[in-house]
């Protein structure tokens, strides 16, 4: 079995009497895609608003596990900049660009954790704030290549069309150098060829060893490329294993088609 | 456009008209003389305001649908108009070098052309351009909305009168401590309002800025109150005394220095990792924060180094104009810098040093109109809104150019 990425023990949150996540349990281990599924309101964008550390949970706890950290570091009480450093990046649901920004200012953001210069060497611009820079800029230019959005450069990121701004999403979140992505719907709203352009990009992004939690309602996608699937209800989880064990599991069923 | 939507048009318009004309009448139309104890009815003002507001509504309306038009037509037509083709000049070089040119030629022979008034108006505008870009950094550039701006100018101003009061320090031991005290202010007002956005933190620091003056005003023995501190030195130049007139040219070179040093710092910051940041934080908070950018420290810099500008302007004013009370420092200040900063454009350079040209140095020059001031003012600003919200320069986000093998970047 490989090592632990991510151990989430008996975490629960709640939205004052409403129990959104209750007592989930489960774990990601190194270089594995995992999905995470169920019907809407399940709780799913809520488990990874807690991940990121918008939403600060009541019970159990998180761990996280950097390559270079043997212990896990508590995800509690830490802020989302702080979780994104050490090496968690994720994407949204309904996509948040910086849409006035241009398409490589938004993956130059996602440097900005890496890099230091502040005001001073915004100021001065010496010789290791020039370096600092075009390292940002050579790297989001890359990354913006991988994702084939070069062509959009220079446009804002509000211009671009949909699926791009999908792909963009998921540069900016690489930018900031994660182990673990968390892809909230990468293939909401895009029809049959774009969706199976994107799972060849995740396939593209895990084979670099990058581990991969995702949130999918397309069952094709998740189905061909999760090793592990997480089924949640009610905030509770029901179900877990590969996509053949799930696709008969009938707990799974039941939730699925209220039978 | 067909009869019938001239017909519609015409009757929107009397509509306007007419609520126009309920609205004005009882300070058009009613006049009461209380000595003979009679009502004057001036039912021809009534007929002129119905006139007016008829045909400005026809026109505006008109207006507004050959824009819609305009909106609805493919982009390559529409670069037409007055800030675009200025726009244009901005983006090539060669037009760009000669026009800063001649403007730097004009300001540095303006002194010994103009008349010493003229220079002083210009001094005057020229420390509401450094207002202006130091606002743009907390509103523009980090999008928070700052209706207290004043009152970190005001903590400059005192800050130099009141040391130069008790303890004789001159103008320039007090510029970089009236800069930092500011500052300090800023990083004091932005910790309780972390987590505000939008209106509410409009609504705090409206108050903030009140408070400020509001103490000014009654604490007496700290501040001499609403009589204010007079007889503040002007700034010192290598120990020579000067004439008034010559401390006016004095005054204006400095402000030069001051604009040329404020321009670059602010477009150096613009560029930098922190000014993206900052930029990041007005689009999108909550993805900014996700994306590893540490919120409090970016906003508490973007409210401390705006309110060092203040703080910097707040000592030049004082030592300008030798005298300060808490009646300098209103809310009306405040809104004419926000009005700079949103005319010209919001995070746009150019476009707030022309805003502050058009907004300082207009009512001085039309001093026959000065009761129509604000009325201007409003107007000026709703029209704006309505057709150019972006500001009169929008500002556009610097290119990079790559090529496909070898990639380079000019910033």
């Amino acid at each position: 079995m490989n090592k632990y990425l991510l151990k989430i023990n008996n975490l629960s949150i709640d939205f004052g009497g409403i129990r959104a996540l209750n007592r989930l349990s489960f774990d990601i281990r190194q270089a594995e895609i995992a999905a995470l599924i169920g019907p809407n309101g399940a709780g799913k964008t809520t488990l990874f608003n807690c991940l990121t550390g918008i939403y600060a949970f009541s019970e159990g706890d998180i761990l996280l596990f950097p390559p270079e950290s043997e212990k896990g570091i508590s995800l509690k009480g830490m802020k989302p900049n702080q979780i994104t450093e050490k090496g968690l990046a994720r994407t949204f649901q309904n996509i948040r660009l910086f849409s006035r920004m241009t398409v490589l200012e938004n993956v130059m953001i996602g440097r900005h954790c890496r890099t230091r210069a502040y005001i001073l060497g915004a100021l001065f611009r010496n010789a290791a704030t020039r370096k600092e820079e075009r390292e940002t800029v050579d790297k989001s230019y890359a990354l913006l290549e991988k994702m084939g959005l070069a062509e959009y450069v220079n446009e804002p990121a509000g211009n671009l069309p949909y699926g791009a701004q999908r792909r963009l999403e998921i540069a900016r979140a690489l930018a900031t150098d994660p182990f673990l992505l968390l892809l909230d719907e990468p293939a909401a709203g895009m029809n049959p060829q774009e969706t199976s352009d994107i799972i060849d990009l995740i396939r593209e992004i895990a084979s670099d060893g990058l581990s991969i939690l995702l949130i999918e309602h397309d069952m094709k996608l998740v189905m061909s490329l999760s090793d592990r699937i997480f089924v949640i209800d009610y905030g509770r989880k029901i179900a877990e294993g590969d996509p053949a064990e799930i696709r008969s599991n009938p707990a799974v069923i039941k939730a699925y088609l209220g039978a | 456009m067909t009869i019938s939507s001239v017909f519609r048009e015409i009757i929107r318009s009397s509509l306007i008209s007419l609520w126009f004309v309920f609205l004005t009448f009882p300070l058009m139309v009613i006049k009461v003389n209380p000595i003979e104890r009679v009502v004057h009815w001036r039912w021809g003002n009534m007929l002129y305001v119905a006139v007016t507001s008829f045909v400005l509504s026809l026109f505006f309306r008109e207006v507004v649908r050959r824009r819609k038009l305009r909106e609805t037509r493919p982009e390559e037509e529409n670069r037409a108009g007055i800030a675009l083709s200025i726009r244009r000049i901005f983006d090539e070089p060669g037009k760009r070098n000669m026009l800063t040119g001649i403007v730097f030629c004009f300001s540095l022979v303006f002194p010994f052309v103009f008349s010493s008034y003229q220079t002083t108006i210009m001094t005057t505008a020229l420390m509401y351009v450094v207002l202006g870009l130091g606002l743009n950094i907390v509103v523009g550039m980090a999008g928070l909305l700052d209706l207290g701006y004043v009152a970190f100018y005001a903590v400059g101003a005192y800050t130099y009168a009141l040391l130069n009061h008790h303890f004789h320090l001159g103008f320039w031991t007090v510029l970089p401590i009236g800069g930092l005290v500011a500052a300090l202010f800023g990083f004091l007002l932005g910790f309780p309002v972390l987590r505000l956005r939008g209106d509410y933190l409009a609504i705090v620091t409206l108050g903030f800025g009140e408070i400020i003056r509001l103490i000014l005003e009654n604490w007496g023995k700290f501040s001499q109150g609403p009589s204010g501190i007079a007889n503040i030195s002007r700034p010192g130049f290598f120990g020579i005394h000067l004439s008034l007139d010559s401390a006016i040219v004095y005054m204006y070179y400095l402000m030069i220095v001051f604009v040329l040093a404020t321009i670059f710092i602010v477009s150096r910051l613009q560029n930098s990792r922190l000014g993206r940041a900052w930029i990041a934080l007005r689009e999108d908070e909550t993805a900014c924060q996700v994306m590893g950018i540490d919120k409090r420290k970016t906003k508490l810099t973007a409210f401390a180094l705006g309110a060092f500008w203040a703080g910097i302007i707040g000592v030049v004013f004082a030592s300008k104009t030798t005298f300060i009370n808490p009646a300098s420092f209103t809310f009306l200040e405040s809104a004419i810098i926000l009005s700079i900063v949103v005319l010209g454009g919001m995070g746009s350079i150019i476009g707030v040093i022309m805003g502050a040209f058009i907004l300082i140095l207009m009512p001085e020059y039309l001093r026959p109109l000065s009761q129509y001031r604000m009325f201007a003012f409003g107007l000026i600003l709703v029209l704006m809104m309505v057709f150019r919200p972006q500001g009169l320069i929008a500002n556009v986000r610097s290119a990079y150019h790559f090529e496909k093998t070898k990639r380079t970047f000019h910033a």
